[in-house]
């Protein structure tokens, strides 16, 4: 039946349905309305059988469900943002003590300063946790991962982050669907835990691995991680069989033409995860109207990263756009990093867009104008998207340590335009001797590893935003097309840095 | 699709009225979405919400750029900001006010021009007679049944009755009613106002303890 829902209370009704022994949770914004929904759920008798605790702190919500997961509980919890942060020492402990929890991550971004508003920096941020994170791209893939989590946690004993953005989706009122419960129950059997502590029968769980064995314990945790990508696949085919229509996918390929196939060549592969590629998707008919041609990988699994199957969907793509919730200071984008890894030797040029961050709108009007930028090879490698630029320059002038980075440190700089590359290049460049190998820069994003760290590459100290836009024009010797690929240097030169 | 903006401030009831111009077009059987704008809203403070209906299902995420229609709830807004930005033309507007709709156009040069298509309604008049206190956003909804055509009053007497009871949810209803006729009465007399509000009306309005809690729906900041 279909149902006008708040995405935090459709949220809520599917845990509820995956019948939870515990809840335990703290509030914070945007998250509350679904703990409150269901606290008020457990208070009413309409979640029975379900315990609700109230704690202190996101430490202790971990804390307390690591405990009751141990206990063999089926455990929920939630959060965002800095809550997740001060989470992050449970948050290990759940993954290396192999407890199926399932925590939706309201995304939001991470202060200071302070901002409540949504991006993906906050789950983004636990990476390497263990957790599996999978993303929702809207509140009907959000209601259907809550139940398809529980059945890959269960199935291979590891803790799933379901990530949903704040408010976006969370406090957003869309058509959806539940499951029935019937549905339900029949997808997912009851949590039968190999092993669980018990006071009939007491034992011991977090002993402590010497050298010994911790790396045979991480190497095990890491191909248990390779492994999962079966199971999720599985998971949600079993989960769209059972409920009789279309649902969450680990990776999604779409284009306007509706043909299910990887890109080619004349198109543009776009990856994102989250609601952003609803929004991309709106933009994409109309763009390829217009000439330019885009194939949509939307990724609902992060962690594990599905590195093959978005190789196979880039296909032979002239570019690659990822757009990016987050930012690795200095580096990029964070999704950004994994897809290049994932694309190492195709050759395809990649650009890295940062959008979205701290709640800045992400609108089709910037996504379309990003992508004919890429269909005429204007887009840099690492672009922020709607930068106000008017904010950075000024920012830019009030800090004394980069004047003479400008022109003092390069010679001949001085006289470039403002922007140009070179004249604004990162810092690491600017920090270097005149003609020394910036290879930091490019260490920041590797394009061309057999390239970089030679004299030539003192070009390429911009290249970080203009020069490998594409890399099949850059000439053996490393010697960037800067000019080539862009006719005048624009405001995105200066970004990069 | 059909996009609607509505303005007003912390505690009119601006996220609730979003939720039920969905409701409505969800009733009728359309693709709806309703979105509220995010963060830290307090009570006075500009808050805005959106709302889009459409035939298939709504991929976009963005905040609504260009209306077909904007709610305007606080007339206070108008001197503040240009509420009616991105008004596609030819869109519709309903503003809460006394004022005519030619006295908002002086005020307000993006108001929408032709005749016809600004509805000033004096909502807050209509509600304190029916309802007993200023939540002016199911009179509105009413207001922008009649201009658009986009709702029917009887989806919005369903909507108002899934999220209110009682008496709270009667007095809302004929809020609605009677803005409805209002502008049904009103739309195209460009230079008539209601300076003196609306005519008393003998009706049982709801305690107050009765009505919600005036930012019910509004996300507070907790932990943050």
């Amino acid at each position: 039946m279909l149902e006008l829902l708040e995405g935090s209370k459709a949220v809520a009704r599917a845990v509820a349905l995956t019948r939870p022994d515990v809840v335990c949770a703290y509030p914070i914004s945007p998250q509350t309305h679904i703990v409150e929904a269901l606290s008020v759920m457990v208070r009413d008798g309409h979640l029975k059988d379900c315990d609700y605790i109230n704690v202190e702190s996101e430490f202790a919500a971990m804390s307390v469900s690591i405990g009751a997961s141990a206990a063999g509980g089926r455990v929920y919890t939630a959060t965002a943002s800095q809550g997740l942060l001060y989470m992050a020492e449970a948050i290990y402990n759940a993954s290396g003590l192999k407890l199926p929890i399932v925590m939706t991550v309201a995304n939001r971004a991470l202060g200071a300063p302070i901002n409540i508003w949504n991006d993906q920096s906050d789950s983004l941020s636990q990476r390497d946790s263990g957790w599996l994170q999978l993303f929702a791209v809207d509140n009907q893939e959000a209601i259907d991962l809550h139940v398809i989590a529980y059945k890959i946690a269960e199935q291979i004993s590891l803790p799933v982050m379901v990530c949903m953005d704040g408010f976006v989706l969370t406090h957003a009122s869309d058509v959806v669907e539940l499951p029935t419960q019937e549905q339900v129950d029949a997808f997912l059997p009851p949590l039968a835990p190999l092993e669980k502590l018990s006071l009939k029968n007491p034992r011991s769980m977090g002993m402590m691995a010497g050298p010994d064995v911790f790396t045979e314990t991480k190497y095990l945790a890491h191909q248990a991680m390779i492994q999962a990508h079966t199971v999720i696949a599985r998971a949600a085919a079993d989960f769209a069989a059972a409920v009789g229509r279309e649902s969450w996918r680990p990776v999604r390929v779409w284009g306007p033409d509706l043909e299910d196939r990887p890109a080619r060549q004349g198109e543009i592969a776009v990856i994102g995860m989250g609601s952003v590629m609803g929004t991309t998707q709106a933009a994409a008919a109309r763009l390829w109207e217009q000439g330019v041609k885009t194939r949509l990988i939307t990724l609902g699994s992060y962690r594990p990263f599905p590195a093959r199957t978005v190789r196979e969907a880039i296909g032979t793509a002239d570019r690659v756009v990822v757009l990016d919730r987050a930012l690795m200071l200095g580096v990029g984008g964070v999704l950004s990093a994994d897809v290049r890894r994932s694309m190492a030797r195709l050759g395809i040029p990649m650009h890295s867009v940062v959008a979205g961050l701290g709640g800045r709108s992400i609108t089709e009007r910037s996504l379309a104008k990003t992508l004919r930028q890429a269909k005429v090879g204007e887009l840099g490698e690492l672009e922020f998207m709607d930068l106000k630029q008017d904010l950075v320059t000024m920012s830019d002038a009030a800090v004394p340590v980069r004047a003479p980075a400008r022109g003092a440190a390069r010679p001949g700089a001085a006289a470039a335009p403002a922007g140009a590359p070179g004249a604004e290049g990162p810092d690491d460049a600017a920090a270097s001797a005149p003609g020394a190998p910036a290879a930091a820069a490019d260490d920041a994003m590797p394009t061309k590893p057999a390239q970089t760290g030679g004299p030539a590459l003192t070009a390429s100290a911009g290249s970080l935003g203009t020069a490998t836009a594409d890399e099949k024009a850059t000439s053996a010797d490393g010697a960037a097309p800067a000019a080539g690929d862009r006719a005048a240097p624009t405001a995105s030169d200066r970004r990069e840095g | 699709m059909f996009q609607v903006v509505i303005h007003g401030r912390g505690g009119q009831g601006v996220v609730t009225a979003s939720e039920l111009l969905a409701r409505s077009g969800f009733a009728a059987g359309r693709q709806v979405q309703a979105i509220p704008s995010f963060g830290s809203e307090r009570m006075g403070a500009p808050v805005v919400a959106y709302t889009r209906f459409a035939d298939s299902k709504i991929l976009t995420r963005e905040p609504i750029l260009a209306p077909d229609a904007v709610i305007v709830q606080d007339p206070t807004l108008l001197r503040t900001m240009n509420v009616f930005d991105g008004l596609v033309p030819g869109g519709r507007a309903v503003v809460n006010t006394r004022e005519s709709p030619n006295e908002i156009r002086a005020a307000c040069p993006d108001a929408p021009a032709e005749s016809g298509r600004l509805a000033t309604v004096p909502a807050d008049d209509i509600v304190r007679e029916y309802l007993g206190r200023p939540i002016p956003s199911a009179a509105l909804l009413g207001a922008f049944a009649a201009l658009t055509g986009q709702i029917t009053l009887e989806a919005l007497a369903q909507s108002i009755q899934k999220v209110f009871k009682g008496k709270v949810a009667q007095g809302n209803i004929n809020s609605a009613n009677v803005a409805y006729q209002w502008v049904l009465d009103h739309l195209g007399q460009e230079d008539q106002g209601a300076p003196g509000g609306i005519e008393h009306v003998d009706v049982e309005r709801p305690a107050t303890s009765e009505l919600p809690i005036p930012i019910a729906g509004v996300p507070e900041v907790t932990n943050a």
